[in-house]
């Protein structure tokens, strides 16, 4: 192609054409110049009030109906009218074709940015990221979100939408319980899971027999003759994905509700790696936005006016407000990620000494774009963080750390700061902030007492003295004991097994009323 | 690998329609009690626009296990000044949580908009109004019939002769039918032409022209054309609702509210059934006047009472006005009963002669103290007066109140004792 000295488009005006042009220029340098590797793209063009309709029901095009969706956009109507949200630019599914969702109100250089940003940072990462690829299934997810829509639209016709909602309100609740975070038995594959439901249901019609009904129930094996050990292992005890647990093995959970806690469960599993990636994944999409659109200028193809407007955007998205300005609100993932990029770029082709010292595998090997492509299919945030965080970003940002004791009368102190002796420290602390691992209170189902009453046991491991909140605590566990239909109980110990506090539920007759 | 673009802004918007409706029904108790709440707040008129209600977002949460206190570390940008080993002032209990944890940080209400309809649904359905108000709405319009232009097909009765016949005039015109007239001229030529050649000419002519007449009609089945008529909605008639209040100094703040909220009942009620709803307010002491709603709910005024001013009042204005014929006229009065004893027998009489005969109904309000008990009320004079009214079958209902939460059944009361006698007449 000759077509490098041609403007893509002037001014702020675009149209499909312009579209379809932009998005050739911006493939054609993601495949030869970076060579990126990404799902098939589809790019939709929708209004702001879809992107809204899209943000409340967490960014898919097809979800199931529930009133807390309802609630969300509710909430972030009200807060885009008040003017104090504005819209994203864009919204991109992991899903295959990876679908990009842009809003008609951009402007072509935006459009330019959304496009390349979206369309092959974030689908690149998506693609190629070892969380992604263990864990979520790019080609099922539509069909599957399609098949949960409709199921839980049949339950409810069949059940009663009161009955669907109190068990989707339980499966909620515990959404982010219902995560397998360990890489077990076999990756996600949403569509033989539908094909699955549908077999499953099927053969329950099939096989339903009323009189079953009326068999009188065999003596509960009394829980003396197992021993103790014996029995957890049966139970697959103990066991953290709190929802699995239940799907599997609660006593009085009709088949339908089962299968509700399955499509809860597989929803949450679907974003736990957003959820650990976060400022990965914005820092890849930052750092090929910004390598595609500066290479189209290079190539003539932008205006210096659009290369100007889309600067702006950029240094806004990549703002990092310090700790002591009002807008600040933890890290913006946004910056760290991007100017993470940034680093290890400089780092693989222009490296100082320091950098040689810290990162004696990169430093001057020279591709850029090859390291970062390794490190964007291999790493999470936290490892992210903690191998390639640099001295050089942390005086940057000029990082330090404060460790909040309560206990401690006479303040919070500085514990490191961007020196010699707090580097090490600094980016250590730093990857446990991203430590989803850390980030979720730790909470096991420990036993079941099948001798007595069936009581539900969970245990909390309380960490560096953070408890449960009190009241949040209550609700859920209501939840969770409508769920198993009998008492549940949670235990919140310290690592040397101190007791801190015991909460116990009981039932309500939800399954019944059901 | 082509890039598929997909233009999606025609599909249906507002997906969450449907979700949003599912947490109104959900958040139902709350956001109906913050429409009550903003309905006290508002103007009577202002009650049927909708509009932005405040819902306590903390009785929508959803809960999560979240974990709080204990020893917290942080990584922060922005160091300016501290070096290892110094300390940081911790800010107050309150006020220093949750910054910087990055979470917690809702809103504890959040401000939701309703439509008018969703506005006026909760604001009554919080009151029940009974099926009586779909049986009233029904009755809002008539239907009138209008001409709507020319159509190619009617009935007999309706053709258009002039159209009919101008359009058979631009067609004989269009495709040159021969006039009588010309015809008539070569006939006349005919008859006085001895050349035979030109007599055949003429006869070939006058030939040619007759089949083309033929061919030709006067008037032809695409001509014709019928009047069309289409029926239209007409509005029986509009509203106009009298406020009749009694302000003298033993009204107070509390038996106000409780006259505003039945007039606003009244409003809705009325405005959902007439397009066109009118509001006089008149104040009254021992003289009457027509004032603004500010004015008539939180105005102070002070004197004794009169009613026949207020009632005499209303006469005017209606006299002025409204014409009866074209006016649906409502009053409602409120009053604590007291009223001078030699006004008894003017009211009366004003009641009997000119206004109840031009009301479709009146409602009086006999309202009480906080916390009494209306059935221990001693009947008040005024409310002794109304009562032999009713009896002689005025459309006139009257109802003691002494809690807010009266308003709605007494309101249903009236209007529901009323409807009865007046359906079975017609």
């Amino acid at each position: 192609m000759t077509a490098t000295d041609q403007l893509l488009f002037e001014g702020a005006d675009w149209d499909f054409r312009t579209l379809q042009r932009i998005c050739d220029a911006c493939e054609q340098i993601a495949r030869d110049e970076l060579k990126l590797d990404v799902y098939p793209n589809q790019i939709e063009v929708i209004t702001a009030e879809q992107m809204l309709d899209a943000y409340s029901s967490v960014g898919m095009p097809l979800f199931y109906k529930h009133w807390s969706f309802g609630k969300h956009f509710a909430f972030q109507e009200a807060s885009y009218r008040k003017g104090l949200m504005g819209l994203a630019y864009e919204i991109v599914i992991n899903s295959s074709p990876c679908i990009s969702y842009l809003m008609e109100e951009n402007s072509a250089t935006m459009q330019t940015l959304v496009i390349a940003h979206a369309a092959f940072g974030h689908n690149h990462f998506f693609k190629n990221n070892y969380l992604f690829k263990q864990w979520t299934d790019a080609d099922g997810i539509l069909d599957y979100l399609e098949f949960a829509k409709r199921y839980v639209a049949h339950c409810e016709e069949r059940h009663g939408r009161l009955a669907v909602e109190h068990t989707l309100d339980a499966a909620h609740a515990l959404m982010s319980h219902g995560i397998d975070r360990y890489p077990g038995k076999k990756s996600l594959d949403l569509r033989a899971e539908e094909k699955r439901a549908g077999r499953r249901r099927a053969h329950e019609e099939s096989a339903f027999n009323d009189l079953w009904r009326t068999v009188p129930g065999g003596k509960v094996k009394s829980g003396a003759i197992l021993d103790v050990e014996r029995r957890r292992q049966m139970l697959g005890l103990p066991q953290e994905n709190l929802l699995y647990f239940l799907e599997k093995t609660a006593p009085r959970l009709r088949p339908w509700q089962r299968e509700l806690l399955r499509i809860v469960r597989h929803i949450a599993q679907y974003f736990y790696p957003q959820s650990q990636t976060k400022v990965m994944n914005e820092g890849t999409a930052t750092y090929v936005h910004y390598c595609i659109m500066s290479r189209l200028h290079q190539q003539g193809r932008l205006t210096d006016g659009n290369f100007l407007e889309f600067l702006q955007s950029h240094t806004n998205v990549v703002f990092q407000p310090e700790f002591d300005d009002p807008r600040y609100s933890g890290f913006n993932p946004y910056a760290l990620g991007f100017a993470m990029m940034q680093d290890i770029e400089r780092i693989v082709t222009n490296p100082e000494a320091e950098d040689r010292e810290w990162f004696p595998d990169i430093a001057g090997k020279g591709d850029a774009m090859g390291v970062l492509r390794d490190i964007w299919a291999n790493y999470r945030d936290e490892s992210f963080i903690s191998q390639f965080m640099s001295p050089r970003l942390m005086r940057h940002f000029r990082m330090f750390h404060l460790h909040d004791d309560p206990e401690d009368r006479s303040g919070i102190l500085v514990d490191a700061i961007h020196d010699e002796r707090g580097y090490r420290r600094l980016r250590r602390e730093l990857a446990r902030q991203y430590d989803v691992g850390f980030i979720d209170a730790n909470i096991e189902v420990v036993d079941v007492d099948l001798a007595g009453d069936r009581r539900l046991m969970l245990h909390h491991t309380v960490v560096k003295g953070a408890q449960l909140d009190e009241a949040d605590t209550k609700r859920v566990l209501q939840h969770l004991a409508d769920l198993w239909s009998y008492d549940v109980s949670l235990v919140e110990a310290d690592a040397s097994g101190t007791v801190l506090k015991e909460y116990v539920a009981n039932p309500r007759n939800i399954a019944a009323a059901a | 690998m082509a890039i598929h673009i997909v233009d999606r802004r025609l599909n249906p918007g507002s997906k969450s329609l449907e979700n949003r409706q599912r947490f109104l029904r959900r958040a139902k108790a709350l956001v109906q009690g913050a429409v009550k709440k903003s309905s006290q707040d508002r103007d009577i008129k202002d009650v049927l626009e909708g509009g932005e209600v405040s819902v306590p977002i903390d009785g929508m949460d959803e809960p999560r296990f979240r974990r709080e206190g204990g020893t917290r570390d942080m990584v922060l940008p922005g160091n300016k000044k501290f070096v290892e080993g110094d300390y940081l002032p911790r800010p107050n209990q309150s006020g220093g949580k949750g910054r910087g944890a990055g979470e917690g940080d809702s809103e504890d209400t959040f401000r939701f908009v309703l439509s008018r309809d969703e506005f006026v649904d909760l604001f009554l359905d919080d009151l029940e109004l009974p099926d009586l108000a779909k049986r009233k709405l029904a009755e809002v319009e008539t239907e009138g019939i209008r001409r709507a232009g020319y159509t190619t097909s009617g009935s007999p009765a309706n053709i258009s002769v002039s159209r009919t016949v101008s359009r058979a005039l631009t067609r004989r015109v269009a495709l040159r039918r021969p006039r009588p007239e010309v015809l008539a001229a070569l006939e006349a030529e005919l008859a006085g032409c001895r050349d035979e050649a030109r007599r055949a000419e003429l006869m070939a002519e006058i030939e040619a022209l007759k089949t083309k007449m033929r061919r030709i009609p006067f008037i032809d089945p695409i001509d014709i054309r019928y009047r069309r008529f289409e029926t239209v909605p007409k509005p029986v008639a509009q509203a106009v609702m009298f406020c009749l209040m009694d302000v003298s100094g033993s009204m107070t703040e509390h038996m106000k509210d409780l006259a505003k909220r039945f007039y606003m009942l009244l409003y809705v009620f009325l405005k959902r059934r007439y397009r066109h709803v009118e509001i006089v307010f008149i104040r009254h002491t021992d003289r009457a006047e027509e004032v603004d709603e500010q004015t008539f709910f939180y105005g102070p005024a002070s004197g004794g009472t009169l009613v026949s001013s207020a009632l005499q009042a209303m006469h005017d204005i209606v006299r002025s006005r409204f014409k009866p014929a074209d006016w649906n006229i409502y009053a409602a009065q409120a009053s604590d009963g007291d009223n001078s004893f030699a006004d008894g027998e003017v009211a009366g009489r004003l009641l009997t002669d000119k206004i109840l005969p031009v009301s479709q109904f009146f409602a009086y309000l006999e309202v009480g103290q906080e916390n009494g008990l209306s059935y221990e009320m001693p009947n008040s004079s005024l409310w002794t007066l109304y009562e032999g009214l009713r009896a002689s079958g005025a459309p006139l209902s009257m109802r003691k109140v002494n809690e807010r939460s009266e308003i709605f059944p007494v309101f249903h009361d009236l209007f529901k004792r009323r409807s009865q006698p007046e359906r079975s007449a017609s």
